[in-house]
């Protein structure tokens, strides 16, 4: 297989299998803790291999997993004693883990082929040379399968759990009610967080990682009003992501862990503007609707509120309204001509009055906003 | 004298405290079964608070809580204990529809990893049909106003098919037509001799919808049949107020 194919399918298995877990983060408000996860768990790794002194060792996969949920628990820790917020929480605590690693490292691990550059930007462009050989036959690049099961594992905990994550994310007090306790579900998905973290970082680094946790469950969030459809959107968004971004950095010639974070945020903007109901022009264009039908509404309430009064002459006149309202005289004269061709008010002899129609939507308006 | 299984909730000498400032102390309390029974009190008075440690959902500094025959874990009883949050409580963005939340209320008896299946959609269909929202069942749960929301938390409360119901405030600040729907649901649940422990706000109404009320501001004031223990001088102690707190107590 060509490495160019091989990289992108990594990126592909990679972005999924992020996407997964990093939905349910999303969900429960937690995109900052993979910020911190991704780092931490270097301490993790390097802990693991003073223990067995071997690079390749499973422990270490064990050790980052540990430090994961570690830092989880460090930082709730921390914010359940309401001394400080989560995130400064997350300030404190992943700094002080990630640096912790980063001294051992150097001070310690010098020799040892863990550099720090490589853990957060990764080195997706020499995952290819990392070969899997199976009974003396290369069947493909190893990261292929050790990402693999990676997905797979996501996959088929997701789908046991779908139940169980969706109660507790969307109610954890129902959730903890009918027996199933939030703490198991909230770790559980966090050890899944902190495995994906350890199977992905070395393919692609620890940004990326985050990239691929939060930016397609955030583009999908803007496009869907159903989990399992937002869970299906992360993933396809993410693969899609993956392999634009390594068009574009073949294309440039640069990064391509780079270029893939890039092109997830570069998405993400374009949805968050054009998305069609929780886009941004969708959203301005509602609430500009809004402040018209809130005008009309307005001033159909003026209207009767001055109806047959002495004052209504200038309460009510064509010409004064837009003074008494502190309107501008483009605005009123638009809002009177909405209202006009809705029957809800005719303009007779300078005055605004109200039709029969006027009135009944006006008492409408006043039941619908304040009933209780 | 009235067995122990006459009682559908126990509390005794329940203290909960946030650090040393006690929230509820030293409750004592018997729920009949079979009663609609609201809790009230001022605000701060520890009523949220007395259902979150009634269902475990708090760690109490001292007491138990006994269900039905002696179960002391709430856990245990997990089909048989319904719970209506605050519909504050929960993010009502969360990418579900009106029927995925009812249905939610279903889980409990599937128990860890069992999927609903078709009985259990249909069942939710029907509990929403009685709050009334049956054509809303696809609806996108963001787009519902206040009523409705709290019409479909009922509705997953009635697909737990409990025995016994605690709800947190159903009545707040819905309309006058989502108030008339729970109150008639409350009824029918009396009427299949459910117990319903409703925290309420509205003093006016409780003699109308409850048969049996709690008072309480950090301890019980009283409990009992409305009749007997829901008058002024009650509501004095537990408002420390001088002022009339009912137009009128029949």
């Amino acid at each position: 297989m060509a490495p160019q194919l091989e990289i992108q399918i990594i990126a592909v298995i990679v972005a999924v299998a992020c996407a997964l877990p990093g939905t349910f983060l999303v969900l429960r408000k937690m995109s900052m803790m993979s910020d911190s996860i991704t780092h931490t768990i270097l301490l993790g790794i390097v802990l693991a291999f003073f223990v067995t002194h071997d690079l390749s060792s499973p422990f270490l996969i064990l050790g980052a997993a540990l430090m994961g949920v570690v830092t989880v628990w460090l930082t709730e820790l921390l914010s359940r004693t309401r001394l400080l917020a989560e995130d400064a929480a997350i300030g404190v605590v992943f700094p002080l883990l990630f640096s912790i690693a980063i001294i051992l490292i150097t001070r310690y691990a010098g020799s040892v082929h863990l550099d720090t550059d490589s853990v957060l930007l990764g080195e997706l462009a020499f995952a290819p040379f990392d070969r899997m050989i199976v009974g003396g036959v290369d069947i493909g690049a190893k990261a292929i399968y050790t990402t693999g099961v990676l997905l797979l594992i996501n996959l088929a905990v997701i789908t046991l759990f779908f139940k169980e994550l969706k109660l507790a994310t969307f109610d954890s007090m129902l959730a903890a009610v009918v027996g199933f306790s939030p703490a198991l579900v909230h770790y559980g998905l966090m050890t899944l967080v902190s495995l994906t973290t350890v199977g992905a970082f070395q393919a692609v680094g620890s940004v990326l990682v985050v990239a691929f946790m939060i930016g397609p469950p955030v583009t999908a969030y803007l496009l869907t009003d159903d989990l399992k459809r937002m869970l299906l959107l992360s993933g396809a968004i993410g693969a899609v992501n993956g392999v634009l971004g390594y068009q574009l950095a073949a294309l440039l010639d640069v990064s391509i862990a780079g270029s893939m974070a890039v092109v997830t945020g570069l998405v993400f903007l374009l949805v968050f503007i054009f998305a069609p109901h929780r886009g941004l022009i969708s959203a301005l264009r509602r609430r500009s609707n809004q402040k018209i039908e809130f005008a009309k509404a307005t001033l159909l309430f003026h209207l009767s509120n001055h109806e047959n009064s002495e004052e209504e002459a200038a309460e009510a006149g064509v010409d004064t309204i837009q003074v008494h309202l502190r309107w501008t005289p483009e605005f009123t004269a638009k809002i009177m001509r909405s209202l006009e061709r809705e029957g809800n008010i005719r303009l007779l002899d300078g005055l605004a009055r109200l039709t029969d129609e006027g009135r009944q939507t006006s008492i409408r308006n006043y039941n619908t906003l304040f009933s209780r | 004298m009235k067995t122990q299984r006459s009682y559908a909730v126990e509390v005794e000498d329940l203290t909960v405290a946030y650090d040393a400032k006690p929230v509820l102390w030293d409750i004592d309390l018997k729920i009949p079964k079979g009663k609609l029974m609201a809790v009230v009190g001022p605000n701060g008075a520890g009523k949220t608070t007395l259902i979150k440690a009634m269902l475990g959902l708090l760690k109490p500094v001292t007491g138990a809580v006994r269900f039905l025959d002696g179960d002391s874990d709430v856990r245990t009883l997990k089909n048989r204990i319904g719970y209506v949050p605050q519909s504050g409580s929960v993010d009502w963005d969360f990418p579900a529809t009106v029927l995925d939340v009812v249905l939610m209320g279903c889980y409990g008896k599937l128990g860890w990893i069992r999927r609903p299946r078709k009985a259990d959609v249909e069942l939710s269909r029907q509990m929403l049909a009685k709050v009334g929202m049956e054509e809303y069942s696809s609806r996108q749960i963001s787009q519902l106003s206040g009523g409705q929301q709290q019409r479909v938390f009922l509705a997953r409360a009635l697909a737990q098919e409990a025995e016994v119901y605690f709800m947190d405030e159903p009545f707040k600040g819905v309309d006058a037509q989502t108030e008339r729907a729970i109150v008639t649901l409350l009824k029918e649940l009396k009427e299949q001799e459910k117990t319903v422990v409703v925290v309420h706000h509205d003093l006016q109404t409780v003699p109308d919808y409850f048969d049996w009320v709690t008072l309480i501001n950090l301890r019980v004031v009283a409990s009992g049949p409305v009749e007997e223990v829901f008058h002024e001088e009650n509501l004095k102690k537990t408002y420390h107020s001088s002022g009339t707190l009912l137009r009128s107590v029949g």
